[in-house]
């Protein structure tokens, strides 16, 4: 595998939401917490979300991994943030279809989350992405069915 | 003992991964397998296919003797007493779990204790948690020291009239440790109890006396010792095992079948419910013969140097954490470690781009890593096709990883 591959997994947006999360911590009044881990290999997140009326208004994570699977959680909240439980349900399953390789609504904005595109090329990685995206996607679709 | 020859015997070594050839740091998870095992196999499928223990016919009873004269290799190669101590299982799990499902869950009642110790492998840990609900039972563990090792004067102590099993892996897959099962069956039995050895990581890597040792039980995986996946071992004392109970039942096992109640064959078969692993018994078979000739006190002595470079060349590297004793007269061929912050997942995959397979995660060994105060490691772990030359790729690949990610941290 070339070094180009590696930059394309290792992208200097996804180190700096390594280095720097965004979202990090726990919301004390939080209306959903949603424990996940990654039993093959340990990785752990807490996520924390508030939802008002059907609108995500805010979200924190907490947890321990390596550099996809903490970054992807920093993104993942930023994106969530001021979207409708629907569209951050939408979102994920975008997500996974990126992940997966499948054909995905391109319309929309993915911001930073076109980053994590590389990972696709690495099987290996791919569950450490998705872990704070399930969680979410576990969490709102509770709150969808309350 | 030849390492260039050895290698060339096992095919799947010779090829490139991710544009780099292959350095194989994984052993310990499962090892390659040699061309004779291979051979060994695919003449068992080509010309002896058959069930064993039925038939009269001629594939039938090669078929059964090529199963047997793989047991009676087992038995050698552990030093057991009997072929009727030496049961094929899937693995070191079922085992284990053998042993914890019917010894244990016919022998123990509330007040009793299991012993185990802080580095045990998930499947020397889960079994006899069960066991423990089951009965009432109470499960403790041996503390470590600071380095990883375990002290005599701790086993005494936790140890007690009441502890009826202590079961101890003789080498940690995380540590490297090699544990003094000896000396622990010895307090074990001199306060009444059994002495069970995961023997997993042991089994490939040194010589095995069960006699010696005067252990109870031994459980050991074929595949982590040049054999195929799906084979392994389940040795025990025959005066415990004829009073154990099987835990499954079907064909083969069975001596007669009535309406309401059958009874059992005798050892080993009443343990080997339904058709036997047959291919991987004789595979395995072909294991032993090829570890035998090359010796295991040679194959132990390879991996002590080179865990012994592994430990000098790595401890180098700034910014490394090794876990596990670094005097290296106290290891087996393995060294799990951190860099700096960088994640062991990124070590593993930037290492992977160079051609290089090592693991990492928690090792099946979470309460370990929670002692460790770490939430996942990296591991390197050689076998009797490793050479220097692949710890230098290694090293070179760590400071490489460093760099990568040295602008992160």
């Amino acid at each position: 595998m070339s070094s180009n591959n590696l930059d394309n997994l290792y992208r200097r947006v996804i180190m700096d939401h390594y280095k720097n999360p965004r979202n990090r911590g726990i919301l004390e009044d939080g209306s959903h917490t949603i424990n996940m881990n990654n039993p093959t290999c340990g990785d752990r997140i807490q996520l924390t979300f508030k939802v008002e009326d059907g609108v995500v208004i805010d979200a924190r994570f907490e947890g321990e991994g390596c550099s996809i699977s903490m970054s992807s959680a920093s993104m993942m909240t930023q994106a969530i943030k001021g979207k409708k439980v629907e569209e951050a349900i939408k979102l994920s399953k975008i997500f996974s279809d990126i992940m997966q390789g499948n054909e995905y609504d391109d319309d929309i904005d993915l911001g930073d989350i076109e980053a994590l595109q590389g990972v696709a090329k690495f099987p290996a990685r791919i569950k450490c992405a998705t872990l704070a995206w399930k969680a979410m996607e576990k969490g709102l679709t509770e709150e969808e069915q309350k | 003992m030849n390492v260039l020859d050895i290698r060339r015997q096992f095919p799947i070594l010779d090829q490139e991964v991710n544009g780099n050839p292959l350095v194989y740091l994984d052993s310990s998870a499962t090892s390659q397998k040699p061309i004779q095992v291979i051979e060994t196999m695919e003449k068992y499928y080509k010309e002896i296919n058959s069930n064993v223990h039925r038939g009269v016919h001629t594939l039938g009873t090669r078929a059964t003797d090529a199963y047997e004269g793989a047991r009676e290799k087992v038995r050698k190669f552990i030093n057991a007493k009997s072929t009727q101590e030496v049961i094929f299982t899937r693995g070191t799990t079922t085992a284990l779990n053998t042993v914890a499902a019917s010894y244990a869950a016919e022998n123990l009642s509330a007040g009793d204790e299991i012993v185990i110790t802080y580095m045990e492998h998930h499947s020397n840990i889960i079994p006899w948690q069960q066991v423990a609900r089951r009965t009432g039972a109470t499960l403790k563990y041996i503390p470590l020291q600071e380095d990883g090792t375990i002290s005599l004067d701790d086993v005494r102590a936790t140890i007690t009239a009441n502890t009826r099993v202590v079961s101890v892996m003789q080498v940690s897959n995380v540590l490297g440790v090699i544990n003094p099962v000896k000396e622990i069956a010895q307090i074990a039995h001199e306060n009444g109890a059994i002495m069970v050895v995961d023997g997993a990581q042991s089994a490939p890597h040194m010589k095995i006396d069960v006699q010696d040792l005067d252990c109870d039980f031994l459980a050991f995986s074929g595949h982590k010792m040049c054999a195929p996946t799906g084979i392994g071992v389940l040795y025990g004392k025959k005066h415990l095992l004829e009073k154990m109970e099987p835990i499954e039942f079907g064909g083969e096992m069975i001596d007669f079948v009535h309406l309401q109640e059958s009874t059992w064959k005798e050892l080993p078969w009443k343990f080997e419910a339904g058709t036997p692993i047959i291919a991987g018994a004789i595979g395995l078979g072909a294991a032993i013969d090829f570890l035998n000739e090359i010796g295991l006190d040679n194959i132990a002595n390879h991996e002590h140097k080179l865990a012994e470079y592994a430990l000098d060349k790595m401890s180098s590297v700034p910014g490394m954490t090794i876990y596990g004793p670094l005097d290296a007269s106290k290891r087996a061929g393995l060294v799990t470690f951190n860099i700096s912050d960088v994640h062991p997942h990124d070590v593993a995959t930037v290492l992977d781009a160079e051609g290089i397979a090592v693991r990492a995660g928690h090792h099946c060994a979470q309460p370990l890593m929670k002692w460790l105060k770490a939430s996942a490691t990296a591991r390197a772990s050689f076998y009797l096709y490793n050479t220097e030359d692949d710890i230098d790729k290694l090293v070179e690949g760590l400071v490489k990883t460093k760099e990568y990610f040295s602008d992160v941290f």
